[in-house]
């Protein structure tokens, strides 16, 4: 599908010298789903337009924008050190455009007593110090602790802005490989305690206020919900204000861009004023 | 060939013979040995990527450490926990399943009358022919409510935090080797044949001595092979594991404790290959063709034990 797109992409590309009618991105399954809504709009606006979108992880991606491979590289943290070195090596100049922002919200069964957590008592509570909800100001019951698998963008943010380096997850946590899988585990489980992407969170599960601040769009963007992050997309250099990449990532300024960001989960970038 | 001189070949033809001959051998050589070398370089190539593991971490930690941090800054990748957790899974669900199993097959061969068996042998087969992702979907819907809500029923009351465990696992595990051991065993104990029945009966041995002394003796091998395809059923099993089980990479306390969530070879090699890195060549993605292999080992000696066993055991009932 990937090979086709772009095998059609470079025969178009051919026979309209030199206008740049195609893209390709890669990288993070949580950016994907925004990507792809962008590509699908930009092309129904734009026909013998051909943006690809391939969703192999954050890592994957600013390998493959490493590797010259993708144009537009979707990545759901910042490059760490190692990536940003290697592609100064390589003589490129890494770009970050934030198109969103995204939240992680601590959840718990519907039935939990517990309102809201700090962020060293959820360290606790994952790292495997506390087990009991008691100790929290819940009721006499243990905490299941359920995570994504270790390989998610999710995990990663969730490691990072909460557990720290050097913190293990307490060793009887369970892993589960999806969002979904997450907020039907907590449905289920009283006991229960996990994170999931902010899209993912409705009336079934419920958000705890983390260090007195509740997940929702203000907190996001006024930075006050700690457990919060911004999604990326990388180019290589800045690219032209005309070019076909400018284009696609000004889409998130955009309102029909913003709209779909908003749609997905996401909380869009609020237009300067 | 004397007096046919027709018959008498040329020693052109006696060459063209040989090398048709020759062609036709070795055309079926090869297509056998396509089968045995699939397995070979199936092994060859895990083996070689499974080495850069063992060679950089060593032995000791895969085989007898529980840290299993894949993730962490340094990653470490102590993988007793999965074996432990494999193994009992595997042998919860084949103790659950061979019981019934096998007196199900005895019930079809021997008691139930012949139609009934007819309706019942291709319902039973059946199970086998749900999706394994099907039974996940239904471990973790239908029987993990279940399990935390039963706690309280169980004797000392005591509650079951989590319905993603070990036992969850095990028993839809027990379901799906239930069709291999029924069917096999079934089939092994008709192969035991009508005369040996008769026979006994001949001899004025009642129904039930007839088959607990004559037919499941001389069926027992067969048997035993349905037992063993069972076992790897189990331990092959993938989706279930990983949607079942729990994935804590923790040896439950006490061990045999089933209601603790516990993590396998197969659900850590699905669940962990999606971003283990391919073309950097990481630990992480060596230690999941460590544990293919070791996969691939232990059922081998499984196979190898049930062989041995099974010609042992034909040998005794020839009376060699």
């Amino acid at each position: 599908m990937r090979v086709s797109l772009i095998v059609a992409g470079l025969v178009a590309g051919c026979a309209v010298a030199q206008a740049q009618n195609k893209l390709v991105l890669d990288g993070s399954t949580t950016v994907g789903p925004i990507a792809k809504a962008f590509a699908e709009s930009y092309m129904r606006q734009n026909p013998g337009v051909n943006i690809t979108v391939s969703e192999s992880g954050s890592g994957n991606g600013a390998k493959a924008l490493l590797n010259g491979t993708c144009d537009i590289a979707n990545l759901s943290r910042d490059l760490k050190d190692t990536e940003k070195k290697a592609m100064e090596e390589k003589g490129l100049k890494p770009v970050a455009h934030v198109v969103a922002y995204d939240a992680l919200p601590v959840i718990v069964h519907p039935s939990n007593k517990v309102k809201g957590l700090t962020i060293e008592q959820i360290r606790g509570i994952f790292t495997g110090t506390i087990k009991n909800w008691k100790e929290v100001g819940g009721v006499d019951q243990a905490i299941v602790v359920i995570s994504r698998d270790t390989n998610s963008g999710t995990f990663e943010s969730f490691k990072e802005l909460v557990l720290g380096k050097d913190a293990k997850i307490i060793d009887s946590a369970e892993y589960t490989g999806s969002n979904g899988a997450v907020r039907q585990r907590v449905q289920m489980t009283k006991g229960a305690i996990s994170y999931a992407g902010l899209g993912f969170v409705d009336k079934t599960v419920k958000a705890l206020e983390i260090n007195g601040v509740a997940p929702r769009a203000e907190t996001v963007l006024n930075k006050t919900y700690p457990i919060s992050r911004s999604l990326f997309m990388f180019t290589n250099g800045e690219p032209a204000a005309d070019s076909l990449a400018a284009k696609f990532i000004g889409l998130s300024l955009t309102d029909k861009g913003r709209e779909i960001i908003e749609e997905i989960g996401f909380v869009p970038v609020p237009a300067k004023k | 060939m004397k007096g046919s001189e027709h018959l008498i070949l040329s020693a052109a033809e006696k060459l063209q013979r040989k090398i048709l001959g020759l062609l036709g051998r070795s055309l079926l050589f090869a297509v056998t040995s396509v089968a045995a070398l699939s397995v070979l370089a199936i092994l060859f190539f895990i083996a070689r990527d499974a080495w850069p593991f063992f060679r950089d971490k060593g032995v000791a930690a895969f085989f007898f450490s529980t840290a299993w941090y894949p993730a962490h800054q340094p990653p470490e990748f102590g993988a007793a926990a999965i074996f432990v957790g494999s193994l009992l899974v595997t042998l919860t669900a084949v103790a659950l399943a061979v019981p019934p199993g096998v007196l199900a097959a005895i019930c079809m061969s021997d008691i139930l009358p012949f139609s009934v068996r007819q309706v019942l042998k291709p319902v039973v087969e059946m199970l086998a022919a749900i999706p394994s992702v099907v039974y996940g979907f239904f471990a973790l819907t239908v029987l993990a409510p279940f399990l935390q809500d039963s706690g309280k029923w169980l004797p000392g009351g005591f509650e079951i935090s989590s319905g993603v465990n070990a036992l969850n696992a095990s028993v839809i595990l027990g379901v799906m080797a239930l069709p291999t051991i029924v069917s096999v065993s079934e089939d092994a104990l008709q192969a035991a044949g009508r005369e040996l029945r008769e026979g006994s009966y001949a001899l004025g041995a009642t129904r039930a001595e007839t088959l607990v002394k004559v037919v499941l003796p001389a069926a027992v091998s067969g048997v035993f092979s349905a037992v063993l395809l069972g076992i790897m059923r189990a331990m092959g099993e993938t989706m279930v594991v990983w949607m079942a089980s729990g994935n804590a990479a923790q040896i439950p306390k006490p061990w045999y404790n089933l209601l603790q969530p516990v993590r396998t070879l197969t659900a850590t090699i699905a669940g962990d290959m999606g971003e283990a890195d391919q073309m950097t060549g990481s630990a992480h993605y060596h230690v999941l063709f460590a544990m293919g292999l070791s996969l691939l080992v232990i059922s081998f000696l499984c196979n190898l034990a049930g062989e041995w066993i099974v010609t042992r055991q034909r040998k005794r009932l020839r009376g060699g």
